[in-house]
């Protein structure tokens, strides 16, 4: 069972990002059995399917897939994973802020991907929660990455007040 | 300047423990060359033609002397005794060793110095005008918002991984010295036009940029009330980040989806995103401004008559001295002083380049003479901003011994110039061994001080760090069939009248390039008018009789329809 970060422990976690077949329509593919991550595509063409199922729903974003999409399903969505096609594709980051500041979402956003070590500080910051890190990457050693910095200056999910509201305190 | 607390300082400091454990992962072999790459270079790591170059922040050109003495002693330990100063403040130690570059950044932040975002597709250290608190042009002291800005962008958790790097620069005088226009985001500092509220705030220009595709910045907001400035910069830089190009380097850059949307679509979007975040957290306060802004506040300037009698002396007995005041002293706006320009264009030496030695003996003239502080221009130049004109004679002689009086600020042989190909991996053509030829070619002072005020600037590939678009006379470094060509390009200008070169036609071989030169400037002193600067008699008689001049008697092979296309900057 694939293991991830959630909360900042290490988790076995069964739900991974289920990726439509060559040739496959999202109309018609059938659905992954049990905890899944579906792509946007099958989530708005299947949503009354996938919640007949009644398991909790997960849906994933790739990194040109804004929040926007399924802004109005968020409520019905236990997890949403934000795709990383590269570390170096920063979209992601402004969509777990979008759905956290602008959308309130509160249920899980696992980076999904190209996820490694030295991204999981800002990931975090960004609203992040949980992290599906690339299969080379040493999962126990990157715990430690969440301390890299003792502060910071911007708001952002984590710290919503700025450094400078907060350096008098 | 601005002091770090220990908050500021426990920042860089955990940013030095980061990067020795990036390097120890890498050199164990748990961190691929791949994946340290963008790592690297947002801790200014570049790998270069010999091998690696490291770029140091010196964040909106300031530097306190014990920073440049820690310099000079980094360069002594790590490097070969020298560095360059860049275009963009910064400086770049051309020889480090690899495994060493984390030992260079502790050093550094023993100093309040670091190399955060130098390079990279982020937010790169914030530009301003060399002549910042001391200008008497200037309507506010542009440090404090550059200082704001600074400490917005380091470590910005959302903007780390942009389409392209991303450059912010800020003027707060009559006239532009910062080229705002040829940013990304250029901030100019104006009062609300409206007259209505008398606050202050900032006029946004968007989408300039120089490289292969020069744009100047267009404005996206005539007027932003300062406490938005941060709301609105995330507002712009996340619309950029979702929709900027990703699928090819060379159309990553903001100027290319400002171009793409139309200035209108792109002002519509990013104030759509701004309603949700204006009046947030991140909106500025006074209490913030003013913290940051003491730190900038006027030095202890003694009472002094405007005039000097011993330097009025200096400057009529002493040619010498005199020729040096005409080009390298600025006004102050306080009575009795002056800033004053340390040249880093001394003819032999790489334009932009300083020795250890030098380094030292500047950061002892800013203690005895400046208040301690020492700025560099993005013309690649030092300043020492607050000098008594009492002490400029005295200045002037010892900054003489040390090469650094080169008396032609403003002139044609103050070139711009990049490293080009001795050292950059990216170059199409060398740009020094230029530098050096048009230095031979007008190596008469008088001669070059008849000529005037004119811009040369040289870049050797179309990445344009050496700011060629806009210089009145623009180099360009192109490679035709793996022989070094020089494009030249005229018109082009800095300042409030930002303008971009046309090129004049097909390139020249490097040996072709002072004639060249020195036709262009025939045509100009011909022509000109006895008020006219270079550019003038430009724009008044047109380009053709320069085109001619510069093409007479040269047999022209027909141009290569492309010049090659290299590699994207960021190695
Ligand atoms: S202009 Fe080109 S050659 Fe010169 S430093 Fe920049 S990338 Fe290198």
């Amino acid at each position: 069972m694939p293991r991830i970060i959630q909360n900042g422990a290490i988790v076995d976690d069964p739900r991974t990002p289920f990726r439509l077949p060559e040739g496959a329509s999202p109309e018609t593919v059938a659905l992954p059995a049990g905890l899944t991550l579906l792509p946007l595509a099958v989530w708005l063409a299947r949503r009354d399917d996938v919640l007949a199922l009644g398991a909790p729903a997960g849906v994933w974003l790739d990194s040109n897939e804004g929040p926007e999409a399924i802004a109005a399903d968020l409520g019905r969505i236990a997890v949403v994973g934000v795709n990383f096609p590269k570390f170096t594709d920063g979209r992601g980051y402004s969509t777990a802020r979008l759905l956290r500041d602008r959308y309130a979402y509160r249920g899980e956003i696992r980076a999904i991907g190209d996820v490694l070590h030295d991204q999981l500080f800002y990931m975090k910051r960004c609203g992040f929660d949980a992290f599906a890190l690339r299969a080379d990457q040493n999962v126990e050693k990157a715990l430690t990455a969440f301390r890299t910095f003792g502060n910071a200056y911007q708001a952002a999910v984590d710290q919503p007040q700025p450094l400078f509201r907060r350096r008098a305190a | 300047m601005y002091r770090y607390d220990s908050i500021d300082q426990q920042m860089i400091d955990d940013r030095v423990a980061q990067y020795r454990d990036q390097m120890a992962r890498h050199l164990a072999g748990e961190l691929s060359g791949d994946d340290l790459r963008p790592l690297r270079l947002q801790n200014g790591l570049y790998i270069q033609r010999h091998g690696p170059m490291h770029r140091i922040a010196v964040p909106y050109g300031m530097l306190a002397s014990r920073q440049l003495r820690k310099l000079a002693e980094v360069s002594r330990r790590y490097d070969r005794g020298y560095g360059h100063f860049t275009t963009r403040h910064n400086l770049q130690f051309h020889w480090p060793k690899f495994e060493e570059t984390p030992e260079i950044l502790a050093e550094l932040a023993t100093v309040q110095m670091h190399a955060i975002q130098t390079s990279g597709n982020c937010v790169r250290n914030v530009t301003t005008d060399q002549f910042a608190g001391v200008a008497p042009d200037e309507l506010t002291d542009p440090r404090p918002w550059c200082e704001i800005i600074r400490q917005w962008s380091t470590f910005h958790p959302e903007f780390a991984f942009l389409p392209r790097k991303f450059k912010i620069a800020v003027n707060a005088a009559a006239s532009d010295r910062a080229v705002i226009r040829a940013h990304d985001i250029g901030l100019e500092f104006v009062r609300d036009p409206s007259g209505e509220t008398g606050d202050s705030g900032f006029r946004v220009f968007v989408g300039g940029g120089l490289g292969r595709t020069p744009i100047l910045g267009k404005v996206v907001r005539e007027f932003l009330p300062w406490r938005h400035l941060l709301t609105y910069l995330d507002a712009i830089l996340r619309v950029y980040n979702r929709y900027g190009r990703r699928d090819n380097a060379f159309k990553a850059r903001i100027k290319i989806l400002v171009q793409a949307l139309g200035v209108e679509e792109f002002a519509r979007q990013v104030e759509a995103e701004w309603a949700h975040l204006a009046d947030g957290p991140a909106t500025l306060t006074a209490a913030e401004f003013d913290r940051v802004a003491a730190d900038f506040a006027p030095p202890p300037y003694a009472p002094l008559p405007d005039e000097d009698l011993g330097f009025s002396a200096h400057l009529r007995d002493d040619k010498a001295f005199a020729a040096w005041v005409r080009r390298n002293v600025h006004a102050h706006k306080v009575p009795g002083y002056a800033a004053l320009t340390l040249s880093l264009k001394k003819p032999g030496v790489p334009p932009g380049d300083i020795t250890a030695e030098q380094m030292e003996a500047v950061a002892d003239l800013a203690d005895r003479y400046s208040f301690g502080e020492v700025r560099v221009s993005h013309e690649q130049n030092l300043v020492l901003a607050d000098v008594r004109k009492s002490d400029l004679h005295t200045v002037w002689t010892l900054a003489r011994a040390q090469g650094l009086a080169t008396p032609t600020v403003g002139l044609l042989t103050d070139m711009i110039c990049c490293p080009g190909g001795d050292l950059c991996s990216l170059a199409n053509a060398r740009s020094v061994p230029i530098a050096d030829a048009v230095q031979q070619r007008f190596e008469d002072l008088d001669y070059l001080h008849d000529i005037g005020e004119i811009s040369l600037n040289i870049s050797g590939c179309m990445n344009s760090c050496g700011h060629h678009h806009v210089s009145n006379i623009g180099i360009l470094g192109v490679d035709k069939n793996d022989e070094e060509w020089y494009q030249v390009t005229l018109g082009g200008q800095q300042g409030n009248d930002t303008t971009i070169g046309k090129v004049i036609g097909p390139s020249f071989a490097a040996e072709e390039v002072p004639d060249v030169i020195e036709a262009l400037i025939d045509v100009y002193l011909e022509q000109r008018t006895p008020e006219e600067r270079f550019i003038d008699t430009l724009l008044r008689i047109g380009s053709e009789p320069f085109k001619a001049r510069a093409y007479q008697g040269r047999d022209r092979r027909k141009p290569a329809a492309n010049d090659s296309e290299r590699k994207v900057a960021n190695a």
